[in-house]
Formats: C-alpha cells, sequence, structure tokens
C-alpha cells in the first residue's frame, strides 16, 4: 500500500486584475482571489487515481490561506483520506524555500512513499517547491511528469520534453515528483459532496514551527509591465470589429 | 568566488536545445557587469562535438556514460561537484524539463540563493516574469553563487551561437553510482492527423472557450479562412484535444502567416510556442492579459458575443 502526501498550495487567480503594494515590492495581498495552484490540482488527481489503483493512502498539505479549508474539503471529497493545513506568519518571508522546509516537516511523519505537488506555481520567484522538499528530505527528484505508475519500491513515470516528446524514467522510492498533468484531467465533484465533508471530515492544523526563507530571492521591485509593445486595438460595437478582423483576415491572406 | 559565469547546456537525442543558446546570450549579458567569462558547461557521453556552436568562451565538459541523456540525479551530482569546486558568480540554467529539476534541488543542496523564470539579465537586473506574465519581478546577483533559471522572451537563440567553435576543457564527473533515477527510454509522439507547425493559418483556442461543445465554433471559423485548429495546455489537459495541436513549451512552436488566439491569456509558455507568427490577433475581456503584449492586433471582447457576427461576416467574405 502506497502512502502517497500532495502537497498543494492557493495561488493568485491571474483571471483578476492583480496589484502590487505600496512598497512595490511584493503583490497587494488584500485584494488577491486565491485559487487552487492548476498543477497541484493535477498532482491530487495523480495522487487519487494510484490511490485507487493501488490501495494507497492519500495526504494532502496545504498552507492557510484564503480559501484553503473549502479546497482541502473538495479534495476529501475526491478521495483524500488526511487534510493537514500548515498554519504560521505566512504574510511574509512565505517564499518557496520556507514553505518547502515546512512541508518537508509537516510530510516526513507520514513516511510517504511518493510526494506529489504541481510542477511550478504562478507565484514561484525561487524556484518550485518540489524539488526543495525533495532535497530537504532527501529524496531524488524529477519534474515535468505526466504519468505514474508505481512498481514494488519503484516508481516509473513519464518525463515530458518539448514536442511531446516523453522520457521513461525509472525512480527509487521514497521519491517526489514535479506533476504536469495527471493521467485524468482533474475530476468535478459535486458541491453536496463537498459540504458533506464539511460536515464528517476534519482539517488537522499544524503550526509552523520557524519560517526560515534563507536560499529565497528578494525582489527590489515588482510592477505590472509596461505596455511597450501594445497590440493595436480594435475598437466598435461586434458587427464593427467583425468587419475589422475580417479586413485585417483578408490582408494575412486567410480569405 | 570568482567573476565567470556558468551556463548548463542541455541537449536532448544529440540535439542543443533552443533555450541554451538563449541562455547564454543572457550569461553574456551579466558577464558585462561582472567582469568575468561565459564558460558553458556541457555533460554528456562522446557528445564533445556539440560544443560547437556555442557561443561561450570555454565549455567545461564532463564524459560520462550515466551523462549519455539527461537524468536528474547524475545532473544535480555532478554540476554540485563543479559549482562546489569552481565558485563560479553565477550559473544558469534553462527553466526546462532539463533546468529546473537541477537548479532548485542544488538551490537547497548548497544552500545557494535561486532566481527563477529570467527573461532578462541586463545591467546586473535580473527580471523574472511570473504570475502568467502578469507580474514582473526584479532582483540582484547575491553575495554568493547565484543560480538562475531562465525562460524565452528576452534573447534571440542566435545570439548565443557561434561559428567558431569555443575551446573545450575535460573535467571529471564525480562518482556516478547508485543512481536513483534512471532512464529506460523514450516514446516519441504519435503524430496528429496536421502537422501544426507547417500551418499557415492557426486558430487557436484556450480555456476561455469554457467548454468542449464550443470548439465547433472555432472549427466553423477554421473552414472558412482555411485553417487548422490548435490551443493551450489546459484544452490539451482536459482531453478536448489531441497533444499534436499543443502549442507552446511543451508542445509545438509554430509560426504561421496567421494566428487568431481566442480566450488565451498568453502565458510564457504558451507565448514562446507563438510569438514568431507574422500576424497575431488576440480576442480576450481582459484588458491586462499578456497576450495583447505580443500581438499584433488586439480585441478586447467577449468571444461569444463576436463569434455570431464574426462567422456571418467571414462566409460573407469567403462567398462574395
Ligand atoms: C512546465 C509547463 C509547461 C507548459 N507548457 C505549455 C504549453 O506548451 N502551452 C500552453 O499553452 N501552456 C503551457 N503551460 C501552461 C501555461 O502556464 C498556462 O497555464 C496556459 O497557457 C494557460 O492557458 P489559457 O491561456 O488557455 O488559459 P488561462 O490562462 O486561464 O486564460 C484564459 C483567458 O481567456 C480569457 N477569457 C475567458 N473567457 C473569455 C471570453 N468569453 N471571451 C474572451 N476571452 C475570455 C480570460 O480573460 C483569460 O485571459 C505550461 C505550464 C508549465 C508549468
Ligand atoms: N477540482 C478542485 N480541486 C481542488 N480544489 C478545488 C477544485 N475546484 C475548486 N477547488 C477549490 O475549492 C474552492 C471553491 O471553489 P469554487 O467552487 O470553484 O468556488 C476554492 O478554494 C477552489 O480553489
Amino acid at each position: 500500500m502506497a502512502k502517497i502526501v500532495a502537497i498543494v498550495k492557493m495561488v493568485p487567480d491571474l483571471v483578476e486584475e492583480l496589484e502590487i503594494n505600496e512598497a512595490g515590492t511584493g503583490l497587494d495581498r488584500d485584494w488577491l482571489r486565491l485559487i487552487i495552484n492548476e498543477f497541484d490540482n493535477h498532482a491530487i488527481e495523480q495522487a487519487i487515481l494510484l490511490k485507487e489503483r493501488d490501495a494507497g493512502e492519500v495526504t494532502v498539505i496545504a498552507p492557510d490561506a484564503e480559501g484553503v479549508e473549502d479546497m482541502l474539503f473538495t479534495t476529501a471529497a475526491k478521495g483524500a483520506d488526511r487534510m493537514i493545513k500548515l498554519a504560521g506568519d505566512l504574510e511574509e518571508g512565505a517564499n518557496n524555500h520556507a514553505l518547502a522546509r515546512a512541508f518537508a516537516e509537516a510530510a516526513k511523519p507520514y513516511q510517504p512513499d511518493l510526494i506529489l505537488t504541481g510542477v511550478q506555481a504562478n507565484d514561484d520567484l525561487d524556484g518550485p517547491v518540489g524539488p526543495l522538499v525533495a532535497e530537504y528530505l532527501g529524496m531524488p527528484y524529477v519534474g515535468y511528469i505526466s504519468g505514474v505508475t508505481i512498481e514494488g519500491n519503484k516508481a516509473i513515470v513519464r518525463k515530458e520534453y518539448p514536442g511531446g516528446l516523453i522520457g521513461e524514467m525509472e525512480v527509487t522510492l521514497p521519491a517526489v515528483l514535479g506533476i504536469q498533468a495527471g493521467e485524468e484531467p482533474p475530476r468535478y465533484v459535486a458541491i453536496s459532496k463537498v459540504r458533506q465533508m464539511m460536515k464528517t471530515a476534519e482539517i488537522d492544523e499544524q503550526e509552523i514551527s520557524e519560517l526560515n526563507p534563507n536560499g529565497g530571492v528578494i525582489a527590489k521591485r515588482m510592477y505590472l509591465p509596461e505596455a511597450a509593445k501594445r497590440a493595436e486595438m480594435i475598437e466598435g460595437d461586434e458587427e464593427e470589429i467583425a468587419a475589422k478582423l475580417v479586413a485585417i483576415f483578408k490582408k494575412a491572406g486567410a480569405l | 568566488m570568482n567573476q565567470d559565469i556558468y551556463v548548463i547546456i542541455e541537449h536532448l537525442q544529440g540535439q542543443v536545445a533552443d533555450i541554451s543558446y538563449i541562455t547564454l546570450a543572457a550569461a553574456r549579458d551579466l558577464a558585462q557587469e561582472t567582469g568575468g567569462k561565459v564558460l558553458g558547461v556541457l555533460l554528456g557521453q562522446n557528445a564533445q562535438e556539440l560544443a560547437s556552436t556555442l557561443a561561450a568562451d570555454s565549455i567545461l565538459y564532463a564524459d560520462h556514460p550515466a551523462l549519455a541523456e539527461f537524468t536528474s540525479d547524475a545532473y544535480q551530482k555532478t554540476v554540485a561537484s563543479l559549482i562546489g569546486e569552481n565558485e563560479p558568480r553565477a550559473v544558469l540554467f534553462g527553466n526546462t524539463s532539463i533546468g529546473a529539476d537541477v537548479a532548485s534541488v542544488l538551490s537547497a543542496r548548497l544552500s545557494l540563493p535561486l532566481v527563477s523564470s529570467c527573461v532578462k539579465t541586463s545591467g546586473g537586473k535580473l527580471t523574472s516574469q511570473i504570475c502568467g506574465g502578469k507580474i514582473m519581478a526584479e532582483s540582484e546577483l547575491a553575495e554568493t553563487t547565484t543560480l538562475i533559471t531562465v525562460i524565452p522572451g528576452g534573447y534571440k537563440p542566435e545570439s548565443g551561437q557561434s561559428e567558431t567553435a569555443p575551446e573545450v576543457i575535460l573535467f571529471d564527473a564525480p562518482a556516478l553510482d547508485d543512481l536513483r533515477v534512471t532512464l529506460k527510454g523514450y516514446i516519441e509522439p504519435e503524430a496528429g492527423d496536421v502537422d501544426i507547425s507547417k500551418e499557415s493559418i492557426l486558430i487557436a483556442i484556450g480555456r476561455g472557450i469554457q467548454t468542449e461543445d464550443n470548439i465547433e465554433l472555432a472549427e466553423e471559423l477554421a473552414k472558412f479562412l482555411g485553417g487548422t485548429v490548435c490551443s493551450s495546455r489546459p484544452i490539451v489537459d482536459q482531453g478536448w484535444l489531441p497533444t499534436s495541436r499543443l502549442v507552446g513549451k511543451s508542445g509545438q512552436t509554430v509560426k504561421p502567416k496567421l494566428y487568431l488566439a481566442l480566450g488565451i491569456s498568453g502565458a510564457p509558455e504558451h507565448v514562446e510556442g507563438m510569438a514568431e507568427s507574422e500576424v497575431i490577433v488576440a480576442v480576450n475581456m481582459d484588458p491586462n492579459a499578456p497576450i495583447f503584449d505580443i500581438a499584433t492586433y488586439g480585441v478586447e471582447f467577449d468571444f461569444f458575443d463576436l463569434i455570431d457576427p464574426l462567422l456571418e461576416q467571414v462566409e460573407e467574405a469567403k462567398e462574395g
């Protein structure tokens, strides 16, 4: 029976407008809408798939953030066995190096055979979490993974290269994998099932003993990209825009 | 510590990756600031000739059977020992399937700072692109050897290529036994029904298309325009289109006459596969979508409000 830990975090929803804080060195967290990191969601799906195939046990660990409990209950509804929320002073200085140290600490007691995490997140400035966790636990790491099979004390993984090329790798367990895509798209769970979990499942809240951000970068300045090379914007109502697009298509030789 | 800038050269199935040329160009920019040399680090087996096109002052080359093809464990060990012995000012990697497996692990192993997703290194300023291209972050080299992963966008591959082969200096790989990661083999991609990298008109759809059924609308448009439908990664990850239609970092690089991007945000991983298209038209509701920074023409509009009149007028133009 494989013991699997999925490490996930909430990230800014990029569909929303992002703003910079007053100091000009980070995102303005007050206005951020957070969602689960897309690739972490794939990692969760892969973990659940492995559990269903090999009768494993899945623990999900996430740092505290707005919306994290809903997210964790959602993973419970999908089939996760244990949910852990890491609490601490996560506002400042919680870069991926600090988080990875905390994740490694939190994962250790469960003696995982496999730790799955998203290959990267949209707010990584000091590298992705997965390889850092791997090294802090002395485990091997392979990223860009889109398929995992456990065979005894090894995992056979599909590592993605550009153009759809796959490198099939054999990794000695325990190991950490950076998941690019699960073997299936993340499953949908009915909200009623999530509500059920809110009543029955429990989230284990653990305090992070110390946040150590060493190894992370300190941004001197953050800003929105200058609109230097902006596109020529086409204005009008839908009919006018359609007419202008037709002219552009003609000029480009498409009509 | 010396002032040299190291670049980890990536190669796959006997070919140097474009990102390594781009990274060499970024390294040259940085070396101008530090006053050091640019040194390529090439790991392989009988791979010395891959050094010949690299624009570096010299190439450090380790030859070992375990380095014949990339595996994370062997690369990490070899680069770690090299950094430990030579203490360069900075070590640059591609932020890729190869580089990202090594850079982060070494940041933890060697307790060295890591700056990721760097597009530009001019004037000693490290400029990273995060949040899907919506935020730029500036940082600097640290007091110690700084590890940096580079993404495309700031430098052209040609700037990292050279006609004259650099000098190659051999170095010994450390003991590479008890490796925990090994390559079993490569699985070549299945050939798709079309090769989108050869198509001259592409209608690209992204998550903005919302449902699988709506792909029909793009198909219809493609039919009138004599084009082919392709997509961003989420569409392929949903299983709505085959991998052969994927544009970007993990898919194909395309260069059509016309690239029509519908509901695509323009994340760096997508942009690196289509930025060289001749004419890019982007339809997106979000005025801050990064796709508008690289598009020729932008339409800030709801795709679903635009598609019917557009289909009508395109059909008329086609028949008329
Ligand atoms: C290692 C790695 C490799 C990757 N490789 C690739 C790759 O090869 N190719 C790739 O594409 N991505 C790749 N990605 C993913 C990439 O980071 C982005 O997540 C992805 O490109 C986003 O796709 P999207 O633009 O379709 O979706 P989103 O970023 O969600 O954007 C959807 C856009 O649609 C707009 N929209 C929504 N509704 C409408 C509407 N009704 N009308 C108009 N506009 C609308 C929104 O404003 C938004 O801008 C990779 C990621 C990683 C980590
Ligand atoms: N498939 C999923 N897996 C994990 N978390 C999810 C998933 N879908 C939504 N969530 C999270 O659940 C919460 C509610 O999401 P929503 O119902 O989309 O508003 C948010 O915190 C989401 O990030």
